[in-house]
Parts: structure tokens; sequence; C-alpha cells
């Protein structure tokens, strides 16, 4: 007898199982975001819009309105989605390329402009539908392909540091968490209030999940979780970083 | 097919050569007669010379730029330099008598080359608030695009409302144009 | 709902770029995404003005990439969303436009062209051509209007938003820094007091129901997974793209059917060349007037006919050979041959064409 895990409800059934490599963490971010939506019950109202990368095998992934976009540029579609229906919630679902290479410009502005739109951005610190080039997000001495002998910070910088970058450009109303899919249930509560936060129109909401990826990474099981739950968070602090300070209004 | 008149206006910011473009041109589409106005091409506004292109006439404007002008009326002595370009041998070409150091530049290909004490008349006779009006009054005599109490309605409507809380305004306008048109009449 | 800014007809005398805000509002247009670039900036300006009075919305993106990719979120909500760019812009844009091409999205993009390659001049140009027909790595499935005339920027933007919510290809009017910065008269219109019936948007995403529950999900891609099924989606782009190209495409023309000489020319400039090939007919010259509004769709059976019969095609652009190119992929196999009066970036006036067909005449 073999067990069926639960899927959450939002999600599509006949594009199961899905497209992602073993190990990949994309599957467990999208469980959390699917749970996130049937707890919040606005199935009916959000639309996701997924970049290119392998964020892009996530197109027809839920029961919910969706466009795959270009790369980089899922969030000026999302904001422009939500712009023309502010009905809507919006969701820009990317990895550490498109949002902080490629899009990092359409991230800060925005970020600044206080967008309602929910940002949720997969950090498994390097490129991987392209087969595993360098990201901004590539740790320290990491290996990829186009840094085969480890990144040097002299010459390709320090790691991005997303969240920290967002909640210090975003006003009072933003929220920014950075979760991990070592500990789901916690990632789940971010993506929730994030979606919240759109939800009560704050303002711009932004969750980045550290992720694993094995394939590109080369590591067996243990080390995938070893360079997930110890190198990563070394660098990469988990937690919730900006929280709207006034919540007394969702009493009234 | 009659041509449409071509008109260029050249001076330095604050000359107010494109408002007496802007409402000449305003006046003619009032009467129903076509006109197509552009103020400078590009970035000449900064820090250049200030050049409105106009044409009038009473069908479908073709290009809008054009190669040479009918009348150029040139206000400093960079519009002198920077117009002449548009010279051929039936333009008009009117400068300001008042302007220093420019013998060698104006041209000497134009049907009529016309110097006039526009300035002079404005800071002597009238108010130098007034000198683009007399300009404008020039500009309307010597082409006939528009008729002067045509071009005075138009004035009327564009500044109507200052002449409202103070009618001498207007009599200082109207002047303007018709000292204009004197200042021209008899050299065409 | 907000009165509409213009009731019955009017004649105006404004600048192009107003006319096409102006047209916008009047077709119903919803939203406009921009980025700042000279010569369309009093697009928006005019826009911005008007929207809050009329129900209207704006966004004033960080580049013409999100300009763009947000007009590509408002096709998608289900509302008329429009852009306005030139130049560099119109190079960014190809990218959102080349998704739009590949999601048969409706969009609407109005360019002023300005000088190039580069950032070159603000002032004109009718080098955007290219870009704007065939730009991005895709087939050119678009509709370009190329306007000359303040009444046609108006009559067009109003029907580039019927053209591309009818057809569902992305729809450009073609303008340029002459059009957008000149002032002449008009006459203005409510469209619907003419019979014009304006195409209602649809939604592709955020329809009424649960999507699985009471709909299917709206889901869009624009990545495919192996070569054959890209291939059977252009097939059928294409196709249909051909079934409308004789209903879309659209011309003008003056003495072609009996020329042995006709000047090829659009937008702008064949207003100097309507000026120059009216009076030597007057004259008594036997010279023909031809002029692509459509430049994608090409009216080539119309152009074709004229190539058929004309000696030679006397083709005038502010570009060097863009409009050409156009040409010579239509006429193919015609028997006309082809004498160039190019220009890049700068005016060309109707004595120009006109001292050109003398030479030409002999």
């Amino acid at each position: 007898m073999s067990v069926q895990l639960a899927m959450p409800k939002s999600w599509r059934v006949d594009t199961k199982p899905h497209k992602f490599c073993p190990g990949c963490g994309h599957g467990l971010v999208l469980k959390a975001l699917g749970e996130a939506i049937d707890e919040l019950g606005i199935q009916d109202k959000a639309v996701y819009g997924c970049d290119i990368g392998c964020s892009l095998l996530s197109w027809d992934f839920f029961n919910i309105d969706a466009i795959q976009t270009h790369h980089g540029r899922t969030t000026p579609v999302i904001t422009g989605i939500k712009r023309a229906n502010p009905e809507v919630i919006g969701i820009a679902y990317m990895g550490d390329g498109g949002g902080y290479a490629i899009g990092s410009q359409h991230l800060v502005n925005a970020a600044a402009r206080n967008e309602k739109i929910t940002l949720i951005l997969v950090n498994n610190t390097q490129y991987g539908m392209t087969g595993g080039q360098m990201a901004p997000t590539t740790m320290p001495g990491q290996k990829t392909e186009t840094s085969p002998y480890g990144r040097d910070p002299e010459k390709t910088g320090y790691p991005t540091q997303g969240p920290e970058m967002v909640a210090a450009i975003t006003q009072e109303g933003a929220y920014v968490a950075r979760g991990t899919v070592a500990n789901p249930k916690q990632m789940k509560g971010f993506i929730k209030k994030a979606l919240e936060n759109q939800i009560n129109g704050r303002g711009f909401s932004f969750v980045e999940i550290l992720s694993t990826c094995p394939t590109n990474w080369r590591t067996n099981a243990e080390d995938t979780w070893k360079f997930l739950e110890k190198d990563m968070t070394k660098y990469f602090k988990v937690g919730e970083i900006k929280v709207p300070e006034s919540r007394h209004e969702e009493g009234k | 097919m009659a041509k449409a008149v071509k008109i260029v206006l050249a001076g330095e910011g604050g000359q107010g050569v494109q408002s007496v473009a802007e409402i000449i041109a305003e006046a003619a589409n009032e009467e129903g007669r076509e006109a197509l106005y552009i103020p400078n091409f590009g970035v000449e506004q900064r820090g250049g010379v200030s050049v409105a292109y106009l044409q009038i006439g009473d069908q479908a404007i073709g290009s809008p730029k054009f190669l040479t002008a009918d009348i150029i009326i040139a206000l400093s002595d960079r519009a002198v330099h920077r117009t002449r370009k548009y010279v051929g041998p039936d333009t008009v070409f009117v400068y300001d008598s008042g302007i220093e150091g420019v013998e060698d530049a104006i041209p000497t290909n134009a049907k009529k080359v016309l110097a006039i004490p526009a300035l002079q008349v404005a800071n002597e006779e009238l108010n130098p608030r007034v000198f683009n009006i007399i300009i404008m009054g020039a500009v309307v005599k010597a082409t006939a695009v528009v008729s002067e109490d045509r071009a005075k309605d138009a004035i009327e409507k564009k500044l109507g409302y200052k002449f409202e809380k103070n009618p001498k305004l207007r009599e200082l306008n109207f002047k303007a144009i018709d000292r204009g048109a004197e200042l021209v009449a008899g050299l065409l | 709902m907000p009165e509409k800014p213009i009731k019955g007809d009017k004649r105006y005398f404004m600048t192009g770029n107003e006319v096409v805000a102006y047209a916008a509002v009047m077709a119903n247009a919803d939203i406009m995404y921009g980025y700042p670039i000279t010569p369309q900036n009093e697009i928006m300006h005019y826009w911005t003005r008007m929207a809050p009075k009329y129900g209207k919305e704006f966004l004033q993106t960080e580049d013409e990439l999100s300009a763009g990719f947000t007009t590509v979120g408002g096709v998608l909500a289900g509302r008329k969303a429009f852009t306005a760019t030139a130049g560099p812009g119109n190079t960014l844009m190809q990218e959102p436009i080349s998704m739009a091409e590949a999601m048969r999205l409706p969009i609407v993009v109005a360019v002023q062209q300005r000088g190039g390659p580069s950032t070159a001049t603000v002032i004109y140009s009718q080098q955007e051509v290219t870009l704007t027909t065939f730009g991005g790595n895709g087939e050119g499935f678009r509709i370009v209007y190329s306007t000359a005339t303040h009444q046609e920027l108006y009559d067009y933007t109003i029907k580039a938003f019927n053209t591309a919510w009818k057809y569902r290809f992305p729809t450009f009017i073609l303008g340029d820094g002459y059009q957008a910065k000149m002032r002449e008269s008009l006459t203005m219109y409510d469209p619907e007091s003419r019979g014009i019936e304006l195409v209602s948007p649809e939604a592709y995403v955020g329809m009424p129901g649960t999507p699985g529950i009471d709909r299917p999900p709206g889901q869009y891609r624009n990545t495919y997974n192996v070569e054959e099924e890209l291939y059977e989606v252009l097939q059928q782009y294409q196709k249909e793209y051909d079934a409308i190209a004789p209903e879309v495409a659209e011309f003008e023309s003056l003495g072609a059917e009996d020329s042995d000489l006709v000047v090829v020319s659009h937008g702008v400039v064949s207003r100097a060349a309507k000026e120059a090939v009216m009076e030597l007919r007057e004259a008594g010259v036997k010279v023909g007037y031809f002029r692509p509004i459509t430049l994608r769709p090409m009216p080539e059976k119309q152009l074709r006919e004229v190539a058929n019969k004309a000696k030679t095609l006397l083709i005038a652009e502010s570009a060097i050979g863009q409009l050409a190119r156009l040409v010579k992929d239509s006429i193919y196999g015609c028997g006309a041959g082809i004498i160039p009066l190019f220009k890049p970036g700068a005016g060309i006036t109707a004595e120009e064409i006109s001292a050109k067909i003398k030479s030409v005449l002999g």
C-alpha cells in the first residue's frame, strides 16, 4: 500500500507528479504556497506568475490563473495585472537569478513603489535551469559552472542579501522575510503573512526561501541538507526582517 | 495647387518667437486655414537659438520640414547665422536693425532683405514687453497669412484675461501690431 | 460613467502627442504604462492630466522593459492597456512585445520614431520600421499602422485598440518626432457617434469563479518543451495572420495605375511625396504615388499590381532602406526596378522628391 501525501486543494492534480528534479526544494515551496492559498481561501482571486528558470515548470502547477513570463520580468507582469485589476492577489514566483540579477531593477523599483504584490524568490545559490552557473547568491568559495575554482568575492562580490536590501528600501507596511525549505512550517507562515499583507492592502511583500539543488550542487542527500542548513544559513539569516508595525487595523 | 506660406521665426529664449508663431498658427486655424507649426527641431532650445517653423495655406500641408522659407524673421545675431540656410531666391529676410556685427552674415541671395527697428520701437515708443507683438504685426503684414484684425482677435483670446484687469495693455498690444505692420509696409 | 472629453465633431489644433492621448481616452483605453523618452513624453503628460477625470490609470515604470511587461499585465487583467516609446526605448520594448506576440496579447504601442542607431537624435526618423515590424526573436506577428497626419494619428490610435482586441496581435501606431511635436488641425469625434463600435476587452486572468471548480484555470505560457510543439503553434499563428492580412492591410494610392514611375513612401514622408506627385501631375508629368498605411501586414496585392505595371518605384524614406526591404519582399518577381531616395534620420521635402523624379525621368 502506497501512501499518498495530501496535496493542497489549490494544486492541479492532473499536472502531478511535478517536473522538478529529485531533491529539489521547489516542490516544498509550492506546497507551502498552496497550503497558504487554501488557508486564506484565495484560490479564486490569486494570479500566479512564474519566471524563466526552474520556476517556469510551475506554470500549470496550481488550479489558479497563471502566466509564465520572461526571465526577470515576472515582477512587472504581476505589477501590471495588479495595477489594472486591484481585486486580484498577485503572486510573482522566481529564482535568485531572475530576482536579483536580470530582474533586479524591477524588484528594487516595485519595492520602492510599494506595489501591493507578493514576491516569492527561491534562493538555491545558482542558475539551475541553465546548468548551474554562478548566481548573485552563490556562496563565497562555492564551485559552479562559471566559477569552477570557487566564487572569489574579490572578483565577483559577495552574495546578494535580497531581503535585507528590500527591507531597507521599502516603506512602513511592507513585509519581508527569509524562510527555508528546512523549516516548512515556518516557511508557510512567512508566505501566508506575505499574502495577508497584500490582502490587507498594506504594501509590498517579499519572501526569500533558501532551497536545494542537489543536481547542480552535485551533492548527496546528506550534503545537500548540510549545505542548506549549515553553510547557507551562515550567510543568509532566516527569519522575519520587516513586519508592519501596527496591525491593529486588522481588528476593525 | 497654391503653396503654403513658409515662415521661420528665430530669436533668443525669452524673445517670444514661439508664442508669436503659436498665436499666428492658431489664428490661421480659427480662420479655417491649414496651419502646421513646429517649435524647434529637437534639442535646439537647450541653450541654442529658438526657432519656430510655420506653414500656413489653404490645402493640407505637405512635409513639415522645408528647405527654403518664404519669409525669415531673425531677432538676434545667432538667429541670423542659424536661419540663413533657409534663404532662397524667393525669400524675404527680415532682421532687427539693432543687431550688431552681422553685416557679413546677412544673406545676399534673398529676394529682399529688410532691416526693421522693432527693438527700438519697442523700447522707445511702446514697451519692451510687446517686442514680440511688434514682430507678429510685421509677420502678419508681410505674409498676409491672417488679417491684422484676426491677429488682434487671437491676441485678445490669448491675453484677454490680462486685458480685463488692465485695458491699457490691450491698447498697447494692438498698437504693437499696428506699428509692426507699419515697419514692413513701407519696405515691401 | 465619467463623461468623455470629446462630444460631437470638433476641429482642434494641437500636437500629435496630445492627439494620441485624446484618442486613447476616446478608444476607452483603461491604463497606460510608460517610461520617459523624447519625443513621446507628452503622450504621458496629457494622459496623466486626463486620467483621473475619466477613470483611467497610469503607472510610470523603471524602464521600457517594465513599461512593456506591465502593459502585458494590464492586458492579461482584461484592460485596454497601452504604452508609448521611441528609439532606444523601442529597442528595450522588443522583449515584452515578443512575449505579447508569443501569447497573442493585444497590447497597443505608440512609437514616435527618433534618430538612430543608439541615442542619435530626439528629433525624427523612419528608422524604427524594421524594429517595429519585425523586432524581437520572432516572426513579426504584429500589426503596424504608419500615420502621416494628426487626423490619422487620431483615427488609427482608436483603430489600433479595436484591431488589437479583435485579432489579438500586438498593434502599433508608428509615428515620428515630427508628428509628435508639430501642431496641425484635425477633427476629433466620439467614435461611437460615427458608428465605430469599440471592441470590448476580455480578461485572461482573474475572471469570476474558482479555477478548477467553477471553470478551468486561465494558464498561459510562452515556453515549449519540444520543437514540434512550437512549430505547430507558429504554423497556426501564421495561418491566422495570413487570413486576416487582406482585411487589415491598408494603403493610399494616386495615379499609380497609369504611371511608369511611382513614388513609394510611408508615414510623414508620404505627405511630401503626395505633394510632389500632385504638383507634377498638374504639370502634366505622369507619375504615381503609393503609400502603405499598414507596414505589417503590407498591402501586398495592391503593391504587386503597381510593381507589375510601373517600370520604376522610387522609394523615399528617412532611413536607409527599411521600407525598401519590406517593399522588395512584397514585390519579388514583379517587373519594376527600384530607385532609392534615402535620408536616414532626416526629413524629406516635396522639392527633393520632385527633383529626384525629374532626374529619373530625365
